[in-house]
């Protein structure tokens, strides 16, 4: 593996520190305007609105409901990040063994998802999973069930929809990772003695655990912030904190309640990047392994 | 290390009329190889020759399309790598980066199932055979090329395979390394006993290090022999020109004669000069001389035939010189330094001659 280059570099030619803060400067306006200053809002609301006050974190971390909401919160993302990991190696162990068209197809079937609205997507899934739903048609068919399945609005539903959702981001640095084994590693490892499945425990995977930690830290963040997919597959026993920030802004304007449990997603993302920051190499999504 | 001369016969190779189609293309058209117990065996070839598609194919990498590979008079034609027991040294260092080199060396212990004592022992021996003892805890990439490629021998030699396949293991070296290696290498393999398949084709690689060298060119084995009868008698025209430099000079058999046979060739714009048949030759065929630059003498003078000097090259050991005879032939021509042979000037005209057995004759197609 090369050596990342220390400074910002682009067609071999470093920028000086005023050039690269030029560059930077109109998405770095936009960063300060439409999110820092409006998240430090939330939290400065959430903290001295209308008195300095710890009240609004302590209500949500006391209130069962809430802290309710944000464990589910938690079990749905690792479950998530689980099916996705599941789902994707395979997937990027093809890929990163194919060349030509076969790559451009799979390539394109992983970043399809990508280039689709989220909305989209997720009402495919409700067409698919509905009541009279074509799971449920094909499964009648079958002779499987009697009278149809209860699939939308349940926890399974939202994990494998947002799972689905999220796929990419969980195939792309372990592709990365795995390109980056040269093929005489496995074969290596073969004539040494070791069978296919020594092969991949001993050599593979260790090699590519960069990529899988990369991409289950991606996925996991990501499905902690979740909105769209659950608010829609999900029923209210399946609502997650996202959900439930936006009722207390939209119905309740409870500013500073939601402010308090932004605070608490935020606190606990900044704690899990803080642990895993190695881990988190934005080098694998753009193929620099 | 101990000698493998327990089953003398055991890391013997046999591989019977082997054929590997890729498409449309023979990488390998059947070749038939006996590689015996503790022999050093060379597959040399340009590339696309198939010495590689063979070494894969007794590694397990490939399966033929048709024949057979035997191991110690056992077919194993068909069992997957991790099953045949062979020692491979890769083209690249293949070293497991997230392993130090100690742990290297013990993976194929491991896979064996050795206890962990007794793998770090053996992996420290092996460490000593390649003489790089004090770095075991270090990583691969601390290594540097030549020492990386030692420890990848040692990971192939610990568990004492019959047989030992290199895949041009000295390439990726420079070249003062590559020749040091080639000793070591050379030496290991007398000392261990292991019955070592070495590809390449670096032909002055091959002439060192082997005990037999098969030459191969697209797919085929041209021929198998002592580095020096490939180089003294080569038996067909691709052998004559892969191995060492050749000047081919294209004639007409003055009489009929059997491979080995001397014979009288009528040269393009000359006279007739001596040549031993490379193979059988009709009378009035047509021939092509092989003669190799070292073994062409200038003649002080007599019988001959006569060219120019059109450039001498000096270059300390030796002199070239660059030669044209009549019908426009241009032939190189080695004087080696001090060996008080007459030289010559670059516009001079000299008496060229050779000794029959210096000249081969190999018909050409009609």
């Amino acid at each position: 593996m090369s050596r990342r280059p220390s400074r910002f570099l682009l067609g071999g030619r470093r920028f000086s520190p005023a050039a690269s803060l030029a560059l930077a400067a109109p998405f770095l306006l936009l960063l300060l305007v439409v999110f820092i200053l409006p998240l430090a809002t939330l939290l400065h609301e959430s903290l001295f609105v209308p008195a300095p006050t710890l009240d609004n974190y302590a209500h949500a971390l006391e209130e069962p409901v809430y802290l309710r909401v944000m464990l589910r919160t938690l079990r749905i993302a690792f479950l998530v990040t689980l099916l996705a990991l599941v789902l994707a190696w395979p997937l990027a162990w093809v890929m990163s063994r194919s060349r030509g068209i076969g790559l451009a197809l799979l390539g394109a079937a992983v970043l399809l998802p990508l280039w689709t609205s989220v909305l989209v997507r997720t009402y495919a899934w409700m067409v698919l999973l509905q009541r009279n739903g074509v799971v449920n048609q094909i499964l009648a068919r079958l002779g499987m069930v009697d009278q149809p399945v209860r699939l939308l609005y349940t926890e399974g539903a939202v994990v494998l929809a947002m799972a689905h959702v999220l796929l990419p981001f969980m195939v792309l640095p372990i592709y990365s990772a795995l390109k980056g084994i040269p093929e005489d590693y496995p074969r290596a490892a073969q004539m040494l003695g070791a069978s296919p499945w020594a092969t991949f425990r001993e050599v593979i995977w260790p090699l590519c655990l960069p990529g899988v930690t990369s991409g289950c830290l991606m996925v996991f963040l990501l499905a902690l912030g979740f909105f769209v997919t659950p608010a829609l597959i999900g029923g209210p026993q399946q609502m997650m904190i996202a959900t439930l920030v936006s009722q207390q802004v939209r119905e309740l304007l409870n500013w500073p309640f939601a402010g308090a449990l932004v605070g608490i997603l935020l606190a606990f993302v900044l704690v899990l990047v803080l642990l895993f920051r190695r881990a988190v190499r934005l080098d694998r999504f753009v193929g620099q392994a | 290390m101990r000698k493998l001369d327990a089953d003398r016969s055991a890391g013997s190779i046999a591989i019977e009329g082997l054929i590997k189609r890729f498409g449309m293309v023979h990488a390998v058209d059947g070749v038939s190889l006996d590689i015996r117990a503790g022999e050093f065996l060379a597959l040399l070839g340009p590339s696309g020759s198939g010495k590689t598609t063979i070494l894969m194919s007794i590694a397990g990498f490939e399966y033929p399309d048709e024949g057979r590979i035997l191991l110690g008079g056992e077919d194993i034609t068909w069992l997957p790598p991790n099953r045949r027991n062979l020692g491979m040294v890769f083209q690249r260092y293949t070293l497991f980066p997230h392993m130090s080199v100690l742990e290297n060396i013990a993976f194929p212990l491991k896979m064996r199932g050795v206890g962990r004592a007794e793998r770090e022992e053996r992996a420290r021996a092996a460490l000593r055979t390649v003489r790089l003892d004090q770095m075991g805890e270090r990583s691969p990439a601390q290594l540097s090329g030549g020492q990386q490629q030692r420890v990848a021998i040692a990971r192939a030699i610990v568990y004492r395979p019959r047989v030992l396949l290199m895949d041009e293991p000295l390439s990726a070296l420079d070249k003062n390394l590559r020749e040091e290696m080639q000793i070591e290498i050379k030496h290991l393999q007398r000392e261990i006993g292991v019955t070592v398949v070495f590809v390449t084709h670096d032909q002055t690689e091959a002439l060192t290090m082997a005990d037999r060298v098969a030459v191969l060119d697209h797919g085929r084995l041209q021929q198998l022999g002592a580095p020096r009868d490939l180089y003294e008698a080569p038996q067909t025209e691709f052998v004559a020109g892969f191995i060492g430099e050749t000047n081919f000079w294209p004639g007409i058999a003055a009489s009929a004669a059997g491979a080995g046979e001397a014979v009288g060739v009528r040269l393009e714009g000359g006279g007739v000069m001596p040549a031993v048949a490379a193979s059988q030759l009709a009378e009035g065929g047509r021939v092509r001389l092989a003669l190799r630059p070292e073994r062409l003498r200038i003649l002080p003078e007599g019988e001959g035939v006569p060219a120019r000097v059109t450039e001498a090259i000096y270059a300390g050991n030796a002199t070239t010189l660059m030669l044209e005879a009549a019908g426009g032939q241009v032939l190189r021509l080695r004087i080696p330094a001090g060996a008080g042979l007459p030289e010559a000037s670059a516009g001079e005209t000299v008496t060229l001659g050779w000794q029959a057995a210096d000249a081969r004759a190999f018909a050409v197609a009609p």
